[in-house]
């Protein structure tokens, strides 16, 4: 087939056939590229773990808690700033790393997607922040109170949410599920001893936040540092076991009444890889001795309700990174991204419900 | 052989086939990383990652395409195209144009709204356009998509006239987009 003359009299008239032929080619051309579309977008492959499809499974884990977060839903925001000694200058370009403060919005949270669980000992608690930088740039991160992540891929993370979900006969977790998981995912029956076997901190303010996931640093002269980074608490941490809970939010009023009497602060610190260390599984722990460079400490010196903080309509996505930082090639990463992004515009678009913790309370 | 400047138009200006074969990859690229960025948790990042200056690269040409188009002349209509062919072709264009300026804007917008920073490449970040709010960005959210569908349904339709008046009616319509005569 030709693409057709100018002159249109020089062109003997198509066939019957030739035509039909003709159009049914232009309906394939036509139906291809519909099909490679909604292909692409997942509509022709429901098997496709999508953001959608996980932002849904926290929901029937958790139930539907209109305008929270669908992980990590009872929080409070908090702000300060980070004061940059300027000793990670060496290992990152980030303009973060050289000497001075920068001002941070941040969030301390329980991880789960129940917005009203009660506070407890073994609660996981999240420290979310944007630190402001230079520029219009950001970092924003997202670090967790447990030594290594639960699951290394958004399949496993997916899986164990299913696994986790009550069984509506019990209202708990069918222990049948949960162990064919495991089997399943042997590292993430690993991790999840390891966290088990970790002891929690009493308090948010005694407590060590690690990124879990791994990070390439690249300094002014190119070269890539491998790391993870931990916020350390100045605070030593309490000796004696975890005071008993007085109350569903002991551990936010605790926090509350310790941020209105001074500010508090960590040391964040830079833990660096060693090669034949795993940059691309949050399971598996860092040996203890690798090297830690104290590159700033962060103050908290404002606590604030979610209902007022902009900390609650900002997503602590971890790929917001400033030049210097970037991703390793952690499956998760990626996944948080995506699985943010979707929890983030669904709960922008619906209406707001007071959060459980009030600043309020704190003060007695 | 009458020259360029001359003979009568049969062919639209250089810069314009150029304008409209760069910007018909662009848009159709984006087309195809928005839907995987909705559909793939794996991938989510490095194509937002694309998405983003893509899409401002879009909005820049399409000023100048714009500017273009308002200043260079057209080749006139092939005869073959009816009087209602050609409302459609002329309704279908300015929905073009239209679409492509309202997504990346819309989609600037929605970062900003969101509170996000409005990343290029590297250090170097776009300021946002509007003050954060969680209610516009969920609509501009919904709005991006509703509008990206819309160009994917005028772009299938503008197809399907090329198709159909190059293969069924042979009038040449394509050469007038194309390098060969």
């Amino acid at each position: 087939m030709s693409i057709g003359s100018n002159s249109i009299a020089s062109r003997p008239p198509l066939s019957e056939s030739s035509r039909i032929a003709r159009l049914g080619l232009i309906a394939l051309v036509l139906g291809a590229v519909v099909v490679a579309f909604a292909f692409t977008g997942g509509l022709l492959r429901p098997e496709a773990l999508t953001p959608s499809k996980m932002i849904d499974a926290f929901e029937r884990a958790n139930g539907q808690h209109p305008g929270f977060r669908r992980n990590h839903a009872k929080g409070v925001g908090v702000s300060g700033y980070f004061q940059s000694n300027g000793q990670g200058t060496a290992l990152s370009k980030a303009s973060v790393f050289r000497a001075g403060r920068y001002p941070i919005i941040g969030r301390l949270a329980l991880a789960g997607g129940k917005p009203s669980a009660a506070d407890a000992p073994s609660s996981v608690r999240s420290m979310a922040l944007l630190i402001k930088l230079p520029n219009g740039e950001e970092w924003r991160t997202g670090m967790n109170d447990i030594p290594v992540f639960g699951v290394s891929t958004p399949q496993a993370f997916y899986e164990q949410l299913l696994a986790n979900a009550p069984d509506p006969k019990t209202g708990k977790p069918d222990p049948a599920k949960l162990s064919a998981f495991f089997s399943r995912f042997p590292s993430a029956a690993k991790a999840s001893q390891l966290i088990r076997s970790q002891p929690k901190a009493p308090s948010f303010d005694s407590d060590t936040f690690n990124s879990l996931n791994s990070f390439r640093f690249t300094n002014d002269a190119g070269a890539v540092q491998a790391v993870r980074w931990s916020m350390v608490p100045s605070k030593a941490p309490s000796k004696t076991p975890s005071a008993a809970p007085t109350g569903p939010n002991y551990l936010f009023d605790a926090l509350i009444a310790a941020v209105h009497l001074q500010p508090i602060e960590w040391h964040l610190n830079i833990v660096l890889a060693e090669p034949g260390d795993p940059l691309d599984d949050a399971t598996v722990p860092w040996p203890d001795d690798r090297p830690r460079v104290d590159v700033g400490t962060l103050r908290i010196d404002h606590v604030e309700s979610e209902d007022t903080s902009s900390a609650r309509d900002i997503n602590f996505d971890p790929l917001v990174l400033p030049e210097g930082i970037g991703p390793s090639a952690d499956p998760l990463l990626s996944a948080r991204s995506a699985a943010y992004s979707e929890s983030f515009t669904r709960r922008e678009g619906e209406h707001k419900t007071p959060s459980a913790v009030s600043t309020t309370s704190g003060v007695q | 052989m009458p020259s360029e400047s001359t003979r009568p138009r049969t062919q639209f200006a250089m810069l314009s086939r150029i304008l409209h074969w760069l910007m018909a990859a662009m848009l159709l690229s984006m087309l195809f990383i928005g839907a995987a960025m909705v559909s793939s948790l794996s991938a989510y990042h490095r194509l937002l990652a694309i998405h983003r200056p893509l899409g401002i690269a879009i909005l820049v040409l399409a000023v100048a395409r714009a500017l273009n188009r308002l200043f260079t002349p057209l080749p006139p209509f092939p005869e073959t195209m009816s009087s209602l062919e050609r409302r459609l072709a002329s309704v279908s264009e300015k929905l073009l144009y239209t679409l492509m300026f309202a997504l990346p804007l819309v989609g600037w917008s929605m970062l900003s709204a969101g509170g996000y920073p409005i990343v290029m490449c590297g250090a170097f970040h776009l300021p946002p356009i509007l003050a954060p709010s969680p209610l516009l960005y969920a609509a501009l959210r919904e709005a991006h998509t509703v509008l990206a569908y819309a160009l994917f349904v005028t772009f299938l339709g503008h197809l399907s006239a090329i198709l159909f008046h190059t293969f069924i009616v042979r009038d040449g319509i394509l050469r007038r987009m194309l390098w060969r005569r």
